[in-house]
């Protein structure tokens, strides 16, 4: 599914990532921990293909050069990011935007667009699932939505646009117990064998609800641990520090 | 073939000119060419009598210059002021006998004159330079009492409300050039609904420039008489040309107690090309009368072409509890400038105003909202809302804000808002990241920004606009 060799990011002459490798396939959920500054947004960011980074290296998507494809084309393809600060948009109402987003979508697949009605119907149907007020859908898009809210959104978001690799930047971050829950089962719920994430987290916390098959530690940019979900527990404890002195 | 290649040109579909023999006044502007329009129209005296009277008044005044779009000096003498074809010169009495060349332009501008009937419950005017080519849906309108045809027709036929209420918002004196339209006009939409009558349909005149060098000067009037409504619509566009083409109208309109006029514009006159060359001066005059109580006057414009807009859509609020509205969303691209607004003079009593103005500016536009709210020293409980919205995108145009309110009454409430702001790279991206490309993440974000005017046109016109929204700001990202 995703397979990144030697991936290097710097900003501005400052190197984040270096030398950075993965390899996730189909299925599978890999986490990625790591203390502030160790590059954990700057991959999110060069995955989805954010501006403003000299990249080196390569990123493979399914087999294509997923480095040269144009953003809104990468999340054609099925690369979904939830967003760690989910931007406003004054004035666009997020219904209408979610369901530009999803004809845009389509469209790429080759897919019948929605009329207004069979989108209202599914966005009804995967709100009530999880437990989002579809109040907010009727609001401007992330426009005075509290942390909570914007971080459901984003998950509601996913679960309409059905990607095939999804990218979670700290999504936990600044949740209570509650939307954690909400977040958590978006996600489990997405889960199959076709299915890939990449969740990118501080705090082990989230993974106590999403089990992963693989936990990373990124230190300055670069991957210094790998293991199993038990790995995070040991992170829990013995903190960053830890897991780098052992290397 | 030159018609080709202004056909093949994406960037104003509208560009093509139809090949067709015309008629025109000669050039240049003196008593002459005057009796000359006023001749072929078949015009009473009278009209040509208060024609020539604008036009002596003309030569006392000077093009005023306070606008901040500057442009270079206009050489009235060396403009037509009128141009027919030739098929219309004989009026056609119905659509049969109209030029199947003109239906055909109608048909490639989105106007079908003769499926409308069939296609939707509008009725359309089509002016084609100086002449109204066609009306649709006429016996139907007769049927209720409702009077739209050309004003040049109503001239003749309806020549006692024509006098009574022609000049009688935007007097000839007003300005150089409502002055020079007085004298010049050629032809235009009139409209009278008659007491209690709920105009059944959207009433719309299409306007388009065909033949260069001509100015077009159409003069719109609009009565609604007491207990009345109407809603009405213009539409416009013209060929592209490298010279400057100038667009000078008046329209009045005029409500009676508890009347209401909705009048809403698209206006997508050549905007010039991507260098500032060639484009419509778009110098218009458009003032309503809430002469009665409890009257009410809607204005919506989405201003989207020409080279330059300069217009102030205003309502004189006479009639005490009257209301005045305008709607504004101006789009200024490449090297368009605008500058454009309103003016709400509270005269009654209770009467209350409203302005929501979005300037969205791209490329090296300069966009200017200017607007004026004015309350007398008898209009007790005057209420005023104003809303100035500008969007900028990129580093190298401008936004400007200029309100002006004058207060003579001290139980007068006003109140004004004014925001800038620019889209946002983050904004882009987010879009971006979900499947929309650039364009249309611009088109989504801008018509989320002048959402509120959109909505106050009418159904049919409203998607047209938004795609208009979006059309217009094309490359304007990248």
């Amino acid at each position: 599914m995703l397979d990144i060799k030697n991936l290097s990011a710097s900003i501005e002459d400052k190197k984040i990532l270096e030398n950075f490798n993965l390899n996730i396939k189909p299925g599978e959920v890999h986490a990625i921990m790591g203390p502030n500054g160790s590059g954990k947004s700057t991959l999110a960011n060069v995955l989805s293909g954010r501006k403003g980074y000299v990249v080196e290296g390569k990123v493979y998507y399914e087999g294509n050069d997923l480095l040269t494809i144009p953003i809104e084309e990468r999340a054609q393809k099925g690369i979904f990011l939830a967003f760690q600060y989910p931007i406003e948009i004054p004035g666009v109402n997020t219904n209408i935007f979610l369901k530009t987003s999803l004809n845009a979508i389509r469209k790429f697949r080759g897919l019948k667009e929605l009329d207004a009605l069979d989108f209202l119907k599914l966005v009804k149907e995967k709100s009530k699932k999880l437990k989002i007020q579809e109040k907010i859908l009727s609001r401007q898009l992330n426009v005075g939505f509290s942390g909570g809210e914007k971080k459901k959104n984003e998950i509601l978001q996913m679960t309409i646009l059905e990607p095939k690799l999804v990218i979670l930047d700290e999504t936990d971050s600044g949740l209570d117990i509650d939307a954690l829950r909400i977040v958590s089962e978006g996600v489990n719920s997405l889960r199959d064998k076709k299915r890939s994430f990449l969740i990118i987290t501080h705090y082990q916390r989230l993974l106590d609800y999403i089990k992963p098959d693989f936990v990373h530690v990124l230190v300055n940019g670069k991957i210094v641990k790998t293991g199993t979900s038990d790995l995070a527990l040991e992170l829990e404890k013995d903190g960053y520090e830890g897991v780098s002195v052992t290397k | 073939m030159k018609q080709q290649e202004l056909e093949k040109s994406k960037e104003y579909k509208y560009g093509f000119t139809t090949e067709i023999e015309s008629i025109r006044a000669p050039k240049g502007l003196n008593e002459d060419v005057i009796k000359f329009i006023s001749n072929i129209k078949e015009e009473p005296k009278w009209m040509l009598d208060w024609r020539l009277k604008a036009f002596n008044r003309l030569k006392h005044l000077k093009e005023p210059d306070w606008q901040k779009p500057k442009y270079p000096k206009i050489n009235y003498q060396g403009l037509y002021y009128y141009s027919a074809t030739k098929s219309s010169t004989n009026k056609p009495k119905d659509l049969s006998e109209v030029d199947p060349k003109l239906i055909e332009t109608y048909k490639k501008l989105g106007i079908p004159l003769l499926e409308q009937k069939r296609l939707s419950g509008i009725a359309v005017d089509a002016v084609f330079d100086s002449v109204s080519v066609a009306t649709t849906f006429k016996d139907e309108l007769t049927k209720k009492g409702i009077i739209f045809c050309p004003i040049s027709e109503a001239i003749r036929k309806h020549p006692e409300l024509v006098k009574k209420y022609l000049g009688t918002v935007i007097p000839i004196t007003d300005h150089y050039f409502a002055t020079l339209n007085s004298a010049v006009f050629t032809d235009g939409s009139f409209v009278y609904i008659p007491e209690g009558v709920r105009c059944p349909m959207e009433l719309s005149t299409y306007f388009r420039i065909n033949a260069s060098e001509t100015g077009q000067f159409e003069r719109t009037l609009i009565i609604a008489d007491k207990g009345s409504y109407v809603s009405y619509l213009e539409g416009c566009t013209a060929p592209m040309r490298d010279e400057n083409q100038l667009h000078a109208a008046n329209v009045e309109l005029v409500a009676l107690d508890d009347a209401e006029i909705k009048y809403s514009t698209v206006q997508n006159w050549y905007p010039g090309d991507k260098n500032g060359k060639g484009g419509i001066y778009n110098f218009v005059t458009k003032r309503g009368a809430c002469r009665g109580k409890n009257s009410k006057i809607s204005w919506t414009q989405v201003e989207t072409g020409s080279a330059i807009t300069w217009k102030y859509p205003s309502c004189i609020l006479q009639g005490d509890n009257s209301v005045g509205e305008f709607y504004s969303i101006a789009i200024t691209n490449n090297h368009q400038k605008a500058d454009t607004g309103t003016k709400m003079i509270h005269l009654g009593k209770n009467t209350k105003s409203k302005i929501i103005s979005k300037g969205i500016s791209a490329g090296f536009a300069d966009n200017t909202y200017r607007g004026l709210v004015k309350v007398s020293s008898k209009a007790n409980n005057a209420r005023n809302y104003t809303q100035c919205d500008s969007l900028l995108m990129g580093n190298k145009c401008g936004a400007h804000t200029i309100p002006y309110i004058e207060n003579k009454n001290s139980t007068a409430n006003i109140e004004h808002e004014a925001t800038t702001s620019k889209i946002s790279d983050e904004q882009l991206f987010y879009c971006n990241q979900r499947g929309l490309n650039q364009e249309e993440a611009v088109s989504l974000i801008v018509n989320g920004f002048c959402k509120e005017v959109l909505q106050q046109l009418p159904m049919e016109f409203a998607v047209e606009a938004q795609k208009l929204v979006g059309i217009s700001l094309e490359g304007s990202v990248g």
